[in-house]
């Protein structure tokens, strides 16, 4: 198998070999990869696919390995969640959570681009594997290359949360705190890819990398009865995941698996951390790094190596862009607890705070289905909310305790109903 | 005045493999016109037709990201470190 034919340079179209390269020797543009969807078209079908485990494997031939897939037999095939009591809290009729909080085996997206990746690395004879993180991703390089047996370097800047600290020591990677931010991090790792030889998973590997990101895109549309969505809002942070999102659209239509226009695509981002968004609202062709300051630190990148990528998909989709305060995140956060069962991290706070913004300006229509993609876990994240939260009540283990708390939280809310009642009228 | 500057791989084969070169010059602007007279060619790679840096090459002066300095203005001084890198995926 293997479909691949080759990597293309996105800034100046380039073509090179399969290689683990990841820059175009003229311009410094990232690579892609190419596919003959011709064969791949003759390949699948939504049969074949419907046949297979449940796993991001299923859409297999849309990946670009060459051999049998070694990582991630657990990873991808997460809930498309309908959200009915957050879309009514919003106004609009169909609405649709696609919740990679939940994916296997730590809990946010990266299981999907680390399991195509690692793949890869192993094909390509690799022993060592590595990361830049802003955590999400070290837990993911670190859990699978445990379970694969490889050697594992982390690199993460000094100041993240515990939970996505301890979230990859668990493992047993080596793991190396950068001081400064992941911009800092990223600099350095792309020095150490480049005399070390490891398989960096986002800086050698990125091509294959970010290859598994198309997967969240052929979930949407599988789960949603092979149907296209109208809207789907995506964060942005180096800015992998959205214009893959667009591409795994693209690919499944020109492969006979869908039919239907381009969803129109929206970017959402920490206000404190915002380029693209401020790209869009500034109708610029220049995206101006900046230093980050938001608790969203899982996509607190202030120069987004993919950054010009979201523009152009965001711009030829239709779409916009938005983004969120720190208030706002942890608002989101909490109405989405609240309404749907979900707990995600501050990344998810801002693409539901920015997804409510666009649905408030028109931008997005109420009556077209429209899916936010939640794409970390709020456990890892514990301190972004705790102060926001009521205090547990504590008492002593006697029942007229109790009934005396009870019997106050109650007069507390007649009282309330009352003093609405009186504003009402 | 000499700076160390930082080759990445991509641009070895213009400085006969070397990762790291001495060059001179008192801005950044002036060190890649140095570089240019030792390693014919590199110029292009760095920077586009007008004259700017390309979208995406990076950079930074001990560290630091020359579009939060003065860019290809940013000033250097006996001894900077100066570091080209390509801009790498997130995480």
């Amino acid at each position: 198998m293997g479909n691949v034919t080759g990597l293309r340079c996105l800034g100046c179209g380039a073509d090179y070999q399969q290689a683990p390269i990841y820059v175009c020797d003229e311009c410094f543009g990232p690579l892609e990869v190419r596919y003959d969807y011709d064969a791949i078209a003759s390949a699948v079908s939504r049969e074949l696919i419907e046949s297979r485990p449940r796993n991001l494997w299923r859409y297999r031939e849309l990946l670009p390995i060459d051999g049998e897939p070694t990582i991630g037999p657990y990873s991808g095939c997460t809930p498309l969640v309908k959200a009915d009591r957050l879309a009514r809290e919003l106004g609009v009729d169909e609405l649709y959570i696609k919740d990679d909080s939940v994916n296997h085996p730590t809990f946010s997206y990266k299981d999907r681009v680390v399991s195509v990746a690692i793949s890869k690395a192993i094909e390509f004879g690799f022993t060592t594997v590595s990361c830049a993180s802003t955590g999400n991703l070290a837990n993911s390089v670190s859990a699978h290359a445990a379970r694969a047996g490889l050697d594992c370097y982390i690199f993460i800047p000094d100041n993240l949360e515990q939970g996505k600290v301890v979230g990859s020591s668990i493992y047993g990677p080596r793991t190396v705190a950068v001081r400064g931010n992941y911009d800092d991090v990223n600099r350095l790792c792309s020095e150490i890819a480049d005399k070390y030889g490891w398989a960096f998973v986002n800086i050698n590997l990125r091509p294959y990398y970010t290859e598994g990101a198309k997967t969240y895109g052929y979930e949407v549309v599988e789960q949603l009865g092979w149907r296209l969505p109208g809207h789907i809002v995506v964060p942005t942070a180096g800015g992998t995941i959205l214009p893959k999102i667009a591409k795994s659209f693209d690919e499944m239509r020109t492969t006979g698996l869908v039919e239907g226009d381009t969803p129109k695509i929206y970017t959402a981002q920490a206000a404190g951390c915002a380029p693209v968004v401020r790209a869009l609202h500034e109708e610029s062709k220049t995206i101006v790094p900046v230093k980050p300051d938001t608790i969203a630190k899982s996509i607190a990148i202030g120069d987004p190596a993919d950054g010009y990528d979201v523009l152009d998909v965001v711009r030829s989709s239709g779409g916009w862009g938005e983004s969120a305060t720190d208030e706002e995140i942890v608002d989101a956060i909490q109405q989405l607890a609240r309404c749907e069962g979900i707990f995600t991290e501050p990344a998810g706070g801002v693409t539901l705070a920015a997804t409510r913004k666009l649905i408030e300006q028109g931008r997005i229509a109420g009556d077209e289905p429209i899916v936010v993609s939640i794409t970390g876990n709020g456990y890892k994240t514990l301190e972004a909310v705790t102060g926001a939260l009521e205090e547990p009540r504590v008492i002593d283990a006697r029942l007229r305790d109790f009934d005396n708390l009870f019997e106050g939280l109650h007069s507390n809310r007649d009282q309330e109903m009352v003093g609405a009642k009186a504003a009402a009228g | 005045m000499p700076v160390q500057v930082r080759i990445p791989t991509p641009l070895r084969r213009y400085t006969g493999g070397s990762e790291e070169v001495s060059a001179a010059g008192a801005t950044v602007g002036s060190v890649v016109e140095n570089l240019e007279s030792q390693y014919t060619g590199i110029k292009e790679r760095l920077c586009d037709d007008e004259g700017q840096v390309r979208r995406f090459v990076n950079i930074y002066v001990n560290g630091d990201d020359i579009r939060f300095l003065n860019s290809l203005d940013t000033e250097l001084k006996d001894g900077d470190e100066v570091s080209i890198v390509p801009a790498i995926a997130g995480g």
